[in-house]
């Protein structure tokens, strides 16, 4: 193949991965604004996602597709639901102290992944793609399914955005984040925000996941690159801000398909996570945040 | 202070003490096993210098024990060197690594410090993955035995790494009480409390929060380089992300910011592992457990609430 359609490839599968790293991101940033919660087990929300999605889409009869559309309805709301009792359960005992929250945090993510590890077990397993036409270009055929996640990504984010900017939720959810005290005082139920906010988060990270199962199989330890990877996203994006995320997602997954294609998955991994370490350093508020005076 | 100075000395000879005589009547497996925790335990010594008395909550404390494993590893095994040099080029590996960390990541504090000292162990990780071909990755490599010899005493014998393990245990344990009960372990302490404060009683919060952490990675990687060379081994998965949350693990359970806590919480963790492991699989269930726990019933540790409540010298 010449290097023009080999670019081309390379583009189009950073693309599907950046669509999947800015939900899962996105998920992380929302729980880190409002809550100022660094959440450890994001990975494994996701990861949980991946396999729920392989046992509802096992276990609903019919066509993949109807199976696949249960899945993408009920893991979001399982995770969600498990996240929303890990913070009335222990984050809330915690009073979100950071370090605290850290600690349980990782401790969760053991939790989950011994789960998943004693219920699911060691193997990979995949799930099969709700349709599978092909999109022919003239040098190479290109999965449809694939495509359908960018879609599906752009779609889930503007509903967030909507959500945020135009819903009364995310009024509620913005007052919150801006002055504690004050939403409390003004009769917002803030404990009830956390929950919804940390449930959002890793409803996201399911969604993100039940999109990617297809494309990559269902593993107890799959939650690992993405945790890593919305990290560096959500950092080099401004922490808690939503349009550097994405923006920050797209540059990652865009610059780590070219890298990994071209170059080795490993040294595009070592470049991001230096990169993040220096952008902490060195410009905290992130490449596209503002600085808070 | 000083009232208890006999008690305090008592209390941490005995220890080693105990240690050594436990050697004569413990049967083979638990002998072995409590090598592993002393060596493992100085690790967490380092950590909780960091940790437990400068207040640095670091997430990438892998990266300076296998600073030192594989420093000490690659050199012995890899360019022929032998033991004892590569021993102290193992150890000087980890401070090294610390203080070059330590100079960049030292600009942030709370949240971003723990990111980015994750990130840089990260990166560490997979540079020993990518040098795959010299480092053979997850697989790893033994260390010949032949090579394991430091002036003349075998680690691979059971006996001499037993006795070398419980030496650089007494050796850490000797080394952090006396920082700790040193002026520059004061100011240490005084930073984890109140940065400001200190500062503005004129001590520079950079420059002590580094001594402290370069103190750390300098135990870390002693303990990573005596680790290669008792049992023989130099794998990724020491630096990996589950080797920066151990030693956070066994501090917290033993009590951050107490001088035994660490052996303590390495040898309660160590045995709670390997008694569950006979009735369950579920190992990180048992990690994970133990950390929640801990985070929410007993923040000071095993360590930290017997200080609190009945030995307030303990320290």
């Amino acid at each position: 193949m010449d290097f023009g359609p080999f670019l081309l490839l390379a583009t189009m599968e950073g693309l599907v991965m950046a669509a999947v790293l800015a939900l899962t991101a996105v998920g992380l940033s929302l729980v880190f604004g409002v809550m100022r919660v660094v959440n450890v087990a994001h990975g494994e929300f996701f990861m949980l996602g991946a396999v729920l999605a392989w046992f509802v889409t096992t276990s609903v009869p019919g066509p993949p597709a109807l199976g696949f559309a249960a899945a993408l309805v009920v893991c979001p709301l399982i995770v969600g639901g498990i996240a929303a009792l890990a913070d009335r359960a222990i984050l809330k005992r915690l009073d979100y102290d950071p370090e605290a929250t850290i600690v349980a945090t990782i401790g969760l993510l053991y939790i989950f992944q011994q789960a998943a590890l004693s219920l699911y077990g060691p193997d990979a397993r995949p799930v099969q793609a709700p349709f599978d036409w092909r999109l022919q270009l003239p040098w190479f055929g290109y999965s449809g399914y694939k495509l359908a996640v960018v879609a599906a990504a752009i779609l889930l984010l503007l509903g967030v955005r909507l959500l945020l900017v135009r819903s009364r939720i995310g009024l509620v959810m913005r007052a919150t984040q801006y002055d504690r005290e004050t939403a409390t005082a003004f009769g917002i139920d803030v404990d009830r925000v956390y929950a919804g906010v940390f449930a959002l988060g890793a409803a996201l990270a399911a969604v993100a996941a039940v999109l990617i199962v297809p494309i990559q199989q269902a593993h107890y330890l799959m939650g690992g690159d993405p945790l890593l990877l919305s990290f560096i996203v959500v950092i080099i994006g401004g922490l808690g801000s939503l349009r550097g995320t994405v923006l920050a997602a797209v540059l990652i997954g865009l610059s780590d398909g070219i890298v990994s294609v071209f170059f080795s998955p490993t040294l595009a991994k070592i470049l991001a996570t230096l990169l993040v370490a220096l952008v902490l350093v060195f410009r905290p508020q992130g490449l596209f945040g503002q600085r808070v005076a | 202070m000083t009232g208890h100075r006999g008690a305090i000395l008592g209390l941490h000879l005995g220890v080693i003490g105990a240690l050594a005589a436990l050697y004569f009547v413990l049967p083979a497996y638990h002998v072995s096993n409590l090598a592993r925790v002393m060596v493992l335990s100085v690790f967490a010594m380092g950590y909780n210098i960091a940790f437990g008395y400068t207040g640095l909550l670091s997430l990438g404390h892998a990266l300076f024990f296998a600073s030192g494993l594989y420093a000490t590893g690659s050199l012995v095994q890899l360019a022929g060197w032998s033991a004892g040099p590569g021993l102290l080029a193992g150890i000087a590996a980890g401070a090294l690594v610390a203080l070059a960390v330590g100079l960049l990541a030292l600009r942030t504090t709370g949240v971003a410090f723990m990111i980015v000292t994750l990130m840089f162990a990260q990166a560490g990780y997979l540079l020993i993955l990518y040098f795959g071909p010299l480092t053979r990755g997850d697989e790893g490599y033994v260390i010949d035995r032949a090579a394991r010899a430091v002036a003349g005493l075998d680690l691979s014998d059971d006996r001499t790494r037993y006795f070398a393990a419980l030496a650089l245990f007494a050796l850490a344990l000797a080394a952090c009480l006396a920082l700790v009960r040193s002026p520059t372990g004061r100011v240490l302490v005084a930073m984890r409390e109140n940065a400001e404060r200190s500062r503005m009683l004129g001590y520079d919060p950079f420059r002590y929060r580094l001594i402290g952490l370069v103190a750390s990675g300098l135990l870390a990687g002693a303990s990573g380089a005596a680790y290669g060379l008792m049992f023989g081994y130099v794998g990724a998965t020491f630096a990996s992300i589950q080797y920066s949350i151990l030693p956070l693990l066994w501090v917290l359970l033993g009590g951050a910011g107490t001088v035994l806590g660490p052996f303590l919480g390495t040898l309660v963790m160590f045995y709670l592992v390997d008694l569950s492991s006979s009735v369950t699989t579920a190992y990180l269930m048992v990690v994970g457990l133990a950390l929640l726990a801990l985070v929410l019933f007993a923040r000071k540790g095993l360590l930290g609430s017997l200080r609190e409540r009945a030995l307030p010298w303990l320290p």
